[in-house]
């Protein structure tokens, strides 16, 4: 792969915590944009940007349409809308029908962020209760993008990574204490 | 990188992009449909859907379809539409609509109101139901307005899936409802229908904000959705119509996270409730579109 440009994240059921985890581990001179799919059933993100906000050593910020993405800032998909990047990387955001239940969806995210920044993308799924993710795990794969996945033995709930190793395998299988030092390594060489 | 050379498997996303651009291409030259302008991500998505349901292999395969067979036209335009919608979505909207718009709108005789991009109708039952209550619906005539017909249809049938009744009640009563959604509509097996009443100061219309021109005095215009399809020069285009359509000092009320701050027409609306897109049209200079 390129140099990442960029970093997606998908995760569900048991997502908050894992995310929480995640970012609390990431290094604060990280440089890409970092956006966030994780399926909540409230109407607001508010809440969850404030949780993830006190542990995250970045900046945590609901996704706005039409913005572009910041580098060094974690974006979360708002709730009731897929939320999508274009080619020029900014958001967009659609309420198309739901995607394996899921709006917004984490294939949705991945598979037009895999197009935006082809092999500068790096994807990551964690834990979750359905097979959201699983095609855009493959998408991201097919661009030259780089698929971490959690291990699902690791994973509060294994569904999800389960269906992406399944669907599309992954270039990084790993306990979710191992993902951020290794988004670390590859995002600041 | 972004190269066709050597044998790629399909789907390469960037032979797709070129299928893509022709078909929405030929859709245009062919039938004067433009879609050139919507957000290419969520478009793309779409088209490939509407390649799947079909069964084809390509967007080139249904390209030469839609070349060929006029009666393919609706199919594409139903799939390239997203009539998804809700009655109430975003409670707080309506009840804003009625504590801070309506008190406005009385003031006027007759108030106009143009709902664009009304998918199902979802929003029309959900406005003449407030209208209602309100006091105001007598005087009121609503413009309810799509391109996708089949969508206008449904729309003046009134007719859903029983199983959204739950939420939408649900949303009705945050919305500041005053009676029970359930007053305004009978169950039938699994469906519900919306009383047919509610449609009496409704006029449905097939129009597109890409194409048509303004055809209203109105006094609230509803664009609730829509306007996260198109890129930034589409909807500064489309906001210059409404802005053209409404009276001085009238409301125009967007989806809850559609983000004005690339349409240069944005400057002749101030924000009367920021954080629920409501706006108010503060003066006419400016003109043209
Ligand atoms: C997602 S729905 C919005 C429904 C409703 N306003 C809501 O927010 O729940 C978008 C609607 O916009 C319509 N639409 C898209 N492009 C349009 C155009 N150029 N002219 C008129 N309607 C359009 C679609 O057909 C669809 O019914």
């Amino acid at each position: 792969m390129n140099s990442p440009q960029a970093i997606v994240i998908g995760c569900s059921a048991g997502g908050l915590n894992a995310l929480e985890t995640l970012f609390a581990g990431l290094d604060r001179a990280l440089p890409q944009p970092i956006a966030v799919c994780c399926h909540t059933g409230s109407a607001t993100v508010d809440l969850m940007c404030e949780l993830l906000g006190q542990h995250a050593t970045l900046r945590v910020v609901e996704a706005r349409e039409r913005a572009s993405l910041e580098g060094g800032v974690i974006h979360i998909a708002p709730s009731g809308y897929h939320l999508l990047v274009e080619a020029s990387h900014r958001f967009a955001l659609s309420v198309d029908e739901r995607v394996s239940f899921a709006r917004p969806s984490i294939d949705v995210l991945f598979d037009s962020a895999a197009e935006a920044y082809r092999d500068g993308l790096i994807g990551v799924l964690l834990t979750g209760a359905n097979r959201d993710g699983a095609e855009g795990v493959a998408r991201i794969r097919h661009c030259g993008g780089v698929a971490i996945v959690q291990d699902p033995a690791d994973a509060a709930v294994p569904v999800m990574p389960q269906a992406a190793l399944e669907l599309a395998g992954a270039d990084h299988c790993l306990p979710l204490a191992a993902i951020a030092p290794l988004l670390n390594r590859l995002c600041l060489t | 990188m972004n190269t066709l050379a050597g044998p790629t498997p399909p789907p390469d996303t960037v032979l797709e992009d070129i299928e893509v651009e022709l078909f929405v291409r030929a859709l245009k030259l062919r039938y004067g449909y433009d879609f050139s302008q919507y957000a290419p991500a969520s478009l793309k998505r779409r088209v490939l859907q509407l390649v799947q349901a079909q069964h084809a292999d390509t967007v080139s395969a249904i390209t030469a379809r839609l070349l060929h067979e006029p009666d393919f036209l609706p199919v594409v335009l139903e799939g390239l539409s997203v009539p998804v919608s809700e009655m109430f979505r975003d409670p707080d909207v309506f009840r804003a609509l009625r504590e801070q718009v309506f008190p406005v709108l009385a003031s006027y005789p007759q108030i106009n109101i143009w709902q664009a991009g009304c998918a199902h109708g979802q929003e029309v039952y959900s406005l003449a139901i407030l209208l209602e209550e309100a006091g105001l619906y007598e005087r009121s005539q609503i413009y309810a307005t799509d391109f996708n017909e089949s969508a206008l249809n449904q729309a003046q049938e009134g007719i859903y899936p029983a199983r959204d009744a739950q939420l939408w009640s649900r949303n009705y009563l945050a919305a500041g409802g005053s009676h029970s959604l359930a007053d305004y509509y009978s169950a039938r097996y699994e469906l519900i229908k919306l009383d047919q009443r509610l449609r009496r100061n409704v006029i449905f219309a097939n129009h597109n904000l890409v194409t048509d021109e303004v055809f209203c005095e109105a006094h609230l215009v509803l664009c609730r959705n829509v306007l996260i399809y198109f890129s930034d020069p589409l909807q500064d285009r489309t906001l210059g119509l409404f802005r053209d359509s409404l009276v001085r000092g009238g409301f125009l009320c967007l989806g809850t996270r559609e983000s004005l701050a690339f349409a240069p027409s944005a400057v002749d609306f101030t924000p009367m409730n920021a954080a629920l897109r409501i706006y108010r049209l503060e003066s006419r200079n400016g003109g043209g579109g």
